[in-house]
């Protein structure tokens, strides 16, 4: 009798003592990059590009790498969306509920979201060879908006099946095309959810270093064109890391810290908006 | 015909040959990875690529046989950290936590898949290396001079630091599969259980895990893909050098996606090096796929009821 | 043997067995059951009525402390079983729900095998014997009228069976672990009529033994088996007593409107 008691305590006290493990460790991983990024952090870092010497401790900043991370990242997203966009109301406007053609693409988008990025970004190398192209900022946004796509039209997907069927109904015995019904209705009504998709993926994307390695390469220079190397955030504090310098190490962590910061202000603001979208669905 | 139904139809149509793209793009990557590897491929044999530990790309010996134990390893060593933090996590946030707690704890699980693979990897070299280093390393090297313990690498960039930074980067995965997963068992199976006088616990684990057993077995297959794959992470902490195979979670390990991050520069200098990190790539694509198949196929069966 | 000495249980006992003073439920800012006192007696069946959302489920979750699982839900006043009060904080709350035996709306069988889903409930409070369980299964399923229908295919999953099946299955499960009372909630409204009956004539025959409260929205049904009706009307407790006088002679407004199948016209409880 005593027994059960005993396992049923035993388990809540490890139950408790893996989440306090798991959420003491990530609120370390934030307090870490907050800790050792803000000392180093300065405004000069963040407004001029890499000067010569920089790895060595020399003159610099970061802002090739953060300019090209935003042009990559608004570039991979407006792409990504281009495509998911159509894809999801297809999916869920023109096709059935049980039609197997949405199944079959629901489940290769899966797929896709667990392909890691590394593969992305040989595959992206192996289209670049085939064509001739160098390591660019065209070539690294193509690569990085496969990446990206399976994540924002899933998560657009889920937006989108919240939608009322009712709404879709209503639209259609107007007389409204599908079409129409798509585009006039439906993204209207979902609105907020659908931008909150694109947030994430873009917030995804900048994040990304994998899928960029071969294909954006890196450069100290400000992007200026679309043939041309450019640099990311993420590879900017992986070189910095890697450097024996103290010093560069530490403007590592103030790149981390500006990654960070922006990836996580740029999901709070998805999920504030994905919210807004919540209130407004009819349950 | 008018406008608008005529445009209806070339909607249609274009939507659909986008779908089709989206189907055929994971078999497109497939070609093309498959289509650079062929000069290896046509050269080594496939055993040879996969088993053999002989790595000397300037002598034309390029076995992947290192690098895949490598990674097993790593992620071996996440998973055996991952899987019991993240189900206990999970069930305590869907069966015991409180309402507000559980509103809390979604966000914050969210937040954390979003964060760049990068941070992670930057946490794993200011906190994790030294903690391997100065703590885990020495203490349970001296304690337990044996497999899987014993080591001479005291630089704490090894597989058990690479195997942390990468359990907490694939523990929200985790989690929120099995949270939804454990959402979708109906609440009257636990009051079922609890009315005759079960304790929460043996609800959970009689009743509860039984039904969602394959979806649980789902959301680790689907962290386990994830863990596989990492890069930027692991190339960070797990140390990346050239090692027959790890003999300890202290031993530096060098995973495959690692490796094909790191031969980038090189790789077009030495004839048929860029086929052999393609190939790496090939392997890499085909595992994880299968695990996400696997893992999502069970999901899309579980959630639709057949089991 | 084993009736034998519960009837003798109870004669010792001087108090009804549930007795409900005070008790106030809430959900969040929501009151679900308001202020009800209540004695329920024992070896009879006591029907819950009232128009839905009145509180019914609640009341019959109150007592096996189900309305726990329930998200910010806040309990005041006392349920006293056997003279204890449950909502305690010192009340073993698995003892008291293996007490209370549940048959709910839609039959809930385990994801597990026939046997299994009997044994499951005896195996939990530690019978380990095979023997012991063997026995306890079969005359669980012999006593819901069961047996002779399963007895080929104990080992298969209890999923397969019929609907009606799976509610006398929970019954048998539900009895296995030999409780004092029976909470049924509208057990048959699943169920096809054939079913449906079988499970009444079964309560007409465990009322012997037990104490049974039964919620149910079919006011034919509580007229067939109730011995005491309690009419809940927005969470407050209009009128109790024995059926034939709540049924037949209701003493209050709302009670013969809500018998008639009138709207009940005074909204204020």
């Amino acid at each position: 009798m005593a027994r059960r008691h005993v396992e049923e305590g035993v388990f809540k006290v490890l139950m408790a003592g893996a989440a306090l493990i798991l959420a003491a460790s990530l609120a370390l991983i934030l307090g870490t990059i907050l800790f050792k990024g803000l000392p180093a952090l300065n405004v000069a870092m963040l407004i001029s590009a890499p000067k010569g010497g920089y790895y060595l401790g020399k003159d610099g900043g970061i802002l090739n790498a953060i300019l090209g991370s935003l042009a990559i990242g608004f570039g991979s997203t407006a792409l990504a969306l281009a495509l998911s966009l159509p894809l999801v109301l297809y999916l869920n406007i023109y096709l059935k509920k049980r039609s197997r053609l949405a199944l079959a693409v629901r489940f290769f988008l899966d797929v896709l979201w667990g392909i890691p990025s590394i593969v992305y970004g040989a595959f992206g190398f192996t289209v670049m060879m085939a064509v001739g192209m160098r390591a660019s900022l065209l070539a690294g946004t193509l690569t990085l908006s496969l990446v990206i796509l399976p994540i924002m039209a899933r998560s657009m997907d889920e937006v989108l099946k919240m939608v009322p069927f009712g709404l879709k109904e209503t639209s259609a015995a107007m007389g409204a095309t599908r079409f129409e019904t798509a585009f006039k209705v439906v993204v209207k009504q979902a609105y907020p959810g659908l931008l909150a998709a694109v947030l994430t993926a873009f917030g995804r994307g900048i994040g990304d270093a994998a899928a960029v390695l071969f294909t954006a390469s890196y450069t100290d220079f400000l992007p200026y064109s679309l043939f041309k190397p450019v640099a990311t955030l993420p590879l900017a504090i992986f070189f910095q890391l890697a450097t024996p310098f103290p010093e560069v190490q530490e403007r590592g962590y103030a790149s981390a810290l500006v990654l960070t910061a922006l990836i996580l202000a740029i999901s709070l603001t998805a999920r504030w908006f994905g919210r807004r979208f919540t209130r407004h669905v009819i349950r | 015909m008018d406008v608008r139904k005529l445009r209806d139809s070339l909607a249609r149509r274009s939507m659909f040959t986008l779908s089709v793209a989206v189907l055929s793009l994971s078999f497109l990557m497939a070609l093309g990875l498959y289509q650079r590897s062929r000069p290896v491929l046509d050269r080594i044999s496939l055993r040879e690529l996969l088993f053999s530990t002989l790595w000397q790309p300037a002598q034309g010996h390029f076995g992947l046989g290192a690098f895949i134990a490598g990674t097993l390893w790593v992620t071996a060593i996440a998973m055996a950290i991952a899987i019991p933090l993240s189900l206990l996590t999970a069930i305590y946030l869907s069966e015991y936590a409180h309402r507000r707690t559980r509103d809390l704890a979604k966000p914050v699980v969210d937040l954390l898949a979003g964060i760049s693979p990068v941070v992670y990897g930057v946490w794993g070299v200011v906190a994790v290396v030294p903690l391997v280093r100065d703590h885990l390393m020495p203490f349970f090297s001296a304690r337990f001079p044996f497999f899987p313990f014993r080591s001479d690498n005291f630089t704490g960039y090894c597989a058990l630091s690479g195997g942390i930074v990468l359990a907490l980067m694939i523990s929200p995965i985790i989690i929120s599969v099995t949270d939804e997963v454990l959402r979708t068992v109906p609440q009257a199976i636990r009051e079922a259980s609890l009315s005759v006088g079960a304790t929460r616990w043996q609800t959970v684990k009689h009743a509860v895990l039984r039904k969602a057993r394959i979806g649980i077995t789902a959301a680790v297959i689907l962290g386990l893909s994830r863990a596989f794959g990492e890069t930027m992470a692991v190339l960070m902490v797990c140390g990346c050098a050239m090692r027959v195979t790890p003999h300890s979670v202290f031993d530096a390990a060098y995973p495959l996606p690692a490796l094909i991050a790191n031969t980038y520069g090189e790789m077009m200098s030495i004839p048929l090096y860029d086929a052999a990190v393609l190939m790496a790539a090939l392997v890499l694509f085909a595992v994880t796929t299968l695990f996400n198949m696997a893992g999502w196929g069970i999901l899309l069966r579980f959630e639709s009821g057949d089991m | 043997m084993n009736v034998e000495y519960r009837m003798e249980e109870i004669q010792l006992e001087a108090f009804p067995h549930i007795q409900v003073q005070h008790l106030t439920v809430a959900y969040g800012g929501h009151v679900a059951l308001d202020d009800i006192s209540i004695d329920i007696p024992e070896r009879c069946i006591t029907a819950i009525i009232g128009p839905s959302g009145c509180g019914k489920t609640t009341l019959l979750k109150s007592f096996n402390r189900l309305i726990d699982l329930q998200d910010e839900v806040t309990v005041k006043g006392r349920i006293l079983i056997d003279g204890e009060d449950i909502y305690d904080p010192r009340t073993d709350v698995s003892a008291l729900r293996k007490k209370m035996g549940l048959l709910s709306q839609r039959p809930q069988v385990l994801p597990m095998s026939i046997y299994d889903n009997v044994a499951y409930g005896c195996r939990i409070h530690g019978i380990k014997s095979r023997r012991t369980l063997d026995k306890i299964v079969e005359r669980e399923l012999r006593s819901a009228s069961l047996w002779e229908e399963v007895k080929d295919r104990l080992r298969s999953p209890a999923a397969r069976l019929s609907i009606g099946q799976q509610q006398r299955l929970c019954l048998a499960r539900g009895l296995a672990v030999e409780p004092e009372v029976i909470l049924g909630d509208e057990p048959t409204s699943a169920l096809d009529p054939l079913s449906a009956e079988r499970i009444e004539r079964k309560f007409l025959e465990l009322k012997k033994d037990y104490a049974i409260v039964l919620v149910t929205h079919i006011i034919r049904q509580a007229r067939r088996l109730a011995d005491y009706v309690i009419f809940l009307y927005l969470g407050k407790l209009i009128e109790h007593g024995p059926a034939d006088e709540v049924l037949n002679r209701p003493k209050h407004a709302k009670t013969r409107a809500y018998l008639s199948g009138h709207f009940i016209e005074d909204a204020s409880p």
